[in-house]
């Protein structure tokens, strides 16, 4: 990838970005205020994004409050992430039918033309979620098709943090805050806000990107102005809302299996999935066969499906993870170890969202700290 | 000699599709009470999909759903692909109400196959607890037809009790094989079961086979494949030479769904059938 | 008949690992019996004076079952030792012992051995491990078939 000088863009001329992403024919889809949070849905202006929020997080809290700035990107990630319109929470797999001799047949579901989406201000951390998805799904034997049809149509427009949320930790994760070329994007941008001027530092990551910032008013940008940004990135990547030292985390945890902490966490655990659904990595679904009253057209849905849930590994006799004990174990050493095993990397892009929506604050940072503090078999020997 | 094998063949037909194909059921034969096998072929002049021993396929009953059921029928036999299905739930009870001539939903074949190629030579034991019968019929009949390949063959079957053996006539036939000892026993029986009464791990010393030689293939629940492993290691059969088949809770059967992890293996794609050795460590642990 | 019986019950699996004089002192109280098929060998709640050393064929303990008839529980085969109430008091048997198919064994006097395990603790002692090796396996192996091994996937009902 040719690493061209980055451009200027100001904020009073941001909304021909959007224009020209809307003339391309993509749908503009970025954080927007709506009932007291930060949700992902489609903008047309400046004006449609959180213009002068921010957001206070922590174990279990989030909040909205006012900055005293005009910034369009001056918070963290909310609880929705960029998978929902990649791998959707409800997707029609198969339509069945069958006809008055019994015949059946089976057409795909998944018919309908995917929107082509831009996504606009993904976060690192989020940049990095979707290349772990696209390896679970694209990068593993069997592709998700569905995935994929999705997936190849977006433009995305990274945004480098300006500020740090109170439970983001992907400094740790070696996932952000600065978007690099390590994940694909269009457009990658930094926001500067200073007395005189609001402006933001523009990158583009693909041919397209490229195409689109020739079209926009944008002025090379100076020195001055690309360590402005990158002065604001460094300061996001100094204040952590927590810290976690992954450094051998998988045979950390591979080594615990039966340590008193998963007990510990389990009295605290309401196994109630808001972890896995708010995850920008989490993957699994389930299956539902729906039928119309005739009896002769059937559907199957897929939807996405939480390891938290007693259903999860229901078979008949019963659930291979009764207590909440194994499912947050089984979730946790998937996230952090065994995904290692899978796709080559973590599961966890340190975005922080299982600990501000845990309903209880379990924060995986202090369990994982827990373990290394107290681990109960030092042996080297693992699979 | 090697005493390591690689993990189970490579080169098995593997289904991408999550579109079901329609298969007409052929005929029906009911096992036991709660037990039945069906035989299937393509509908409409569909193509037959071949498979390796070992592997599974999904079956869709009509808008109640889809279960992952292991073939059961010889991978030799072009005409039809055999289920053999333990009526336990929704799908498996629509499945059982289907007459000869009913139409099902198939994808497959799945998963990873018994070693066949690797344990040429070999004496093979087979020790199946209940349905788990099933899915080493192919391995089973595969060996059958191909007679002079394989060294001794042991066929240890435990069924809850004289009513619950599946194949029944089958396995006396396979009685009668050369070289072959076939031992069943059950949990309990009246007094006209003239075979043993006891768990089927019991019988793993009294069979005659070469430990140092033989290659032993398992299925049945896990804490039975569990006693087996152990009863093995016991007798001087390692555990790299032992491969089992495990069953979860699958939906996708392509290794999508995340539903059938066990420990960084999902089954439906990187098992059903894994050598011993390479899950012990997860065995060991409860709830994984 | 000892003299005579001696080679012969060496070569059972009982008496491997075992020294000399404590298979003499065996074989003193030991007799060669065969069964035919469905012979009842032993009843339950009758004095347990003896157990076998399968040479040869199946034998089965059975109980009645409250159905009416009997249950068969467990089979022995050739090699297997068969009956641990001579040793425990109050030295009946606790099952029914029938043939399946036609048997040879050795028949163990278990008064007469009872006796020698009073006067020689030395050779008590070796009797107690042996068969409470036996009656562990034989225990292991009713909870493994009262788990109903074979009809699911055994999942644990007790987190």
């Amino acid at each position: 990838m040719t690493t061209e000088p980055p451009v200027l863009l100001l904020r009073e001329h941001f909304d021909t970005l959007l224009e020209a992403l809307a003339r391309r024919g993509y749908k503009v889809v970025g954080p927007t205020v709506s009932e007291g949070t930060i949700v992902y849905d489609e903008v047309s202006r400046a004006e449609d994004l959180p213009v002068g929020w921010t957001d206070e997080q922590e174990g279990g809290r989030y909040r909205l409050k006012r900055r005293d700035d005009a910034a369009l990107f001056g918070y963290a990630v909310g609880a929705q992430s960029w998978k929902q319109y990649l791998h959707p929470p409800r997707l029609r797999l198969v339509k069945a039918d069958r006809d008055a001799s019994g015949r059946m047949s089976f057409s795909d579901g998944d018919d309908a033309e995917p929107e082509r989406y831009a996504f606009l201000g993904v976060r690192s951390c989020e940049l990095h979620a979707m290349t772990i998805q696209d390896r679970v799904f694209l990068g593993s034997g069997v592709a998700d098709t569905h995935y994929e049809r999705r997936r190849k149509r977006v433009f995305s427009i990274g945004v480098s943090c300006g500020v740090a949320g109170g439970t983001c930790f992907c400094v740790s994760m070696g996932t952000g805050p600065q978007v690099t070329d390590r994940t694909p994007h269009d457009l990658a941008l930094t926001e500067v806000i200073e007395e005189e001027r609001h402006y933001f530092i523009l990158t583009a990551g693909s041919d397209e990107g490229r195409e689109v910032l020739a079209g926009l008013p944008v002025t090379p940008a100076g020195e001055t102005e690309v360590s402005a940004a990158k002065q604001r990135v460094d300061q996001t990547a100094a204040t952590m809302g927590r810290r976690m030292n992954a450094e051998g985390v998988r045979e950390l945890l591979l080594e615990n299996l039966e340590h008193p902490r998963w007990d510990d966490v389990a009295q605290r655990c309401l196994t109630c999935a808001n972890c896995t659904l708010v995850c920008p990595t989490c993957f699994c679904t389930t299956v539902e066969d729906v039928a119309d009253l005739t009896g002769d057209h059937a559907e199957r849905w897929r939807r996405w499906d939480s390891c938290f849930t007693l259903d999860f590994t229901w078979m008949h006799g019963g659930s291979a993870r009764q207590s909440g004990k194994s499912r947050y174990r089984q979730w946790l050493t998937h996230k952090l170890s065994t995904w290692h095993d899978q796709f080559g990397s973590s599961g966890c892009v340190g975005c922080g969202r299982c600990i501000t929506w845990c309903p209880v604050g379990i924060d995986l940072t202090q369990e994982i700290a827990a373990f290394r503090d107290h681990p109960i078999t030092p042996s080297p020997s693992q699979p | 000699m090697s005493t390591c094998f690689d993990d189970p063949d490579p080169e098995a037909p593997k289904a991408v599709s999550m579109l079901p194909e329609p298969y007409v059921v052929v005929s029906r034969n009911q096992e036991t009470a709660d037990t039945f096998t069906i035989a299937l072929r393509p509908a409409d002049g569909g193509v037959m999909r071949s498979f390796a021993p070992g592997q599974f396929n999904m079956l869709y009953a009509f808008g109640t759903g889809e279960s992952a059921i292991s073939i059961s029928g010889s991978p030799e036999d072009g005409g039809v692909l055999v289920h053999t299905i333990r009526r336990v739930g929704a799908v498996t009870s629509a499945l059982d109400r289907l007459a000869p001539g009913s139409v099902v939903g198939l994808r497959g074949p799945f998963g990873s196959p018994w070693p066949m190629q690797q344990v040429r030579g070999r004496d093979l034991v087979f020790v199946a607890g209940g349905i788990g019968l099933a899915p080493l019929r192919p391995a089973i009949l595969q060996v059958f037809s191909h007679r002079a390949d394989y060294g001794r063959i042991v066929i240890l079957a435990g069924a809850r009790s004289p009513a619950d053996v599946i194949f029944h006539d089958e396995l006396h036939s396979w009685m009668q094989e050369p070289d072959t000892e076939v031992q069943l026993t059950v949990d309990r029986a009246d007094a006209d079961w003239h075979h043993h009464v006891g768990v089927v791990t019991t019988l793993i010393p009294r069979a005659r086979f070469d430990p140092a030689n033989a290659v032993a293939m398992v299925c049945g629940p896990e804490i039975m494949m569990r006693f087996t492993a152990v009863e093995m290691a016991r007798i001087g059969l390692p555990e790299a030479r032992i491969f089992v088949t495990l069953e979860r809770n699958m939906k996708c059967a392509v290794g999508l769904c995340g539903h059938c992890q066990f420990g960084p293996e999902f089954i439906c794609r990187d098992g059903p059938v894994f050598r011993h050795d390479r899950i012990r460590h997860w065995f060991s642990h409860r709830e994984v | 008949m000892s003299t005579t019986l001696e080679p012969i019950l060496r070569k059972h699996p009982f008496f491997a690992e075992m020294e000399d004089a404590t298979i003499q002192l065996i074989s003193g109280c030991a007799k060669n019996v065969r069964y035919r098929a469905g012979k009842l060998v032993a009843k339950q709640g009758t004095p347990a004076d003896e157990f076998f050393l399968i040479r040869e064929g199946r034998l089965a303990m059975e109980m009645p079952s409250p159905l009416g008839g009997t249950q068969r529980l467990q089979t022995a085969d050739d090699g297997d030792v068969v009956g641990w109430s001579w040793l425990v008091p109050p030295y009946h048997w606790h099952f029914d012992l029938r043939a399946v198919s036609e048997v040879r064994a050795f028949s163990i006097d278990g008064r007469c051995l009872r006796n020698k395990c009073e006067n020689d603790p030395r050779f008590g002692y070796e009797m107690m491990k042996r068969f409470s090796t036996l009656m562990a396996d034989r225990l292991e192996a009713t909870r493994l078939q009262l788990m109903d091994l074979y009809c699911g996937p055994a999942l644990p009902t007790i987190p």
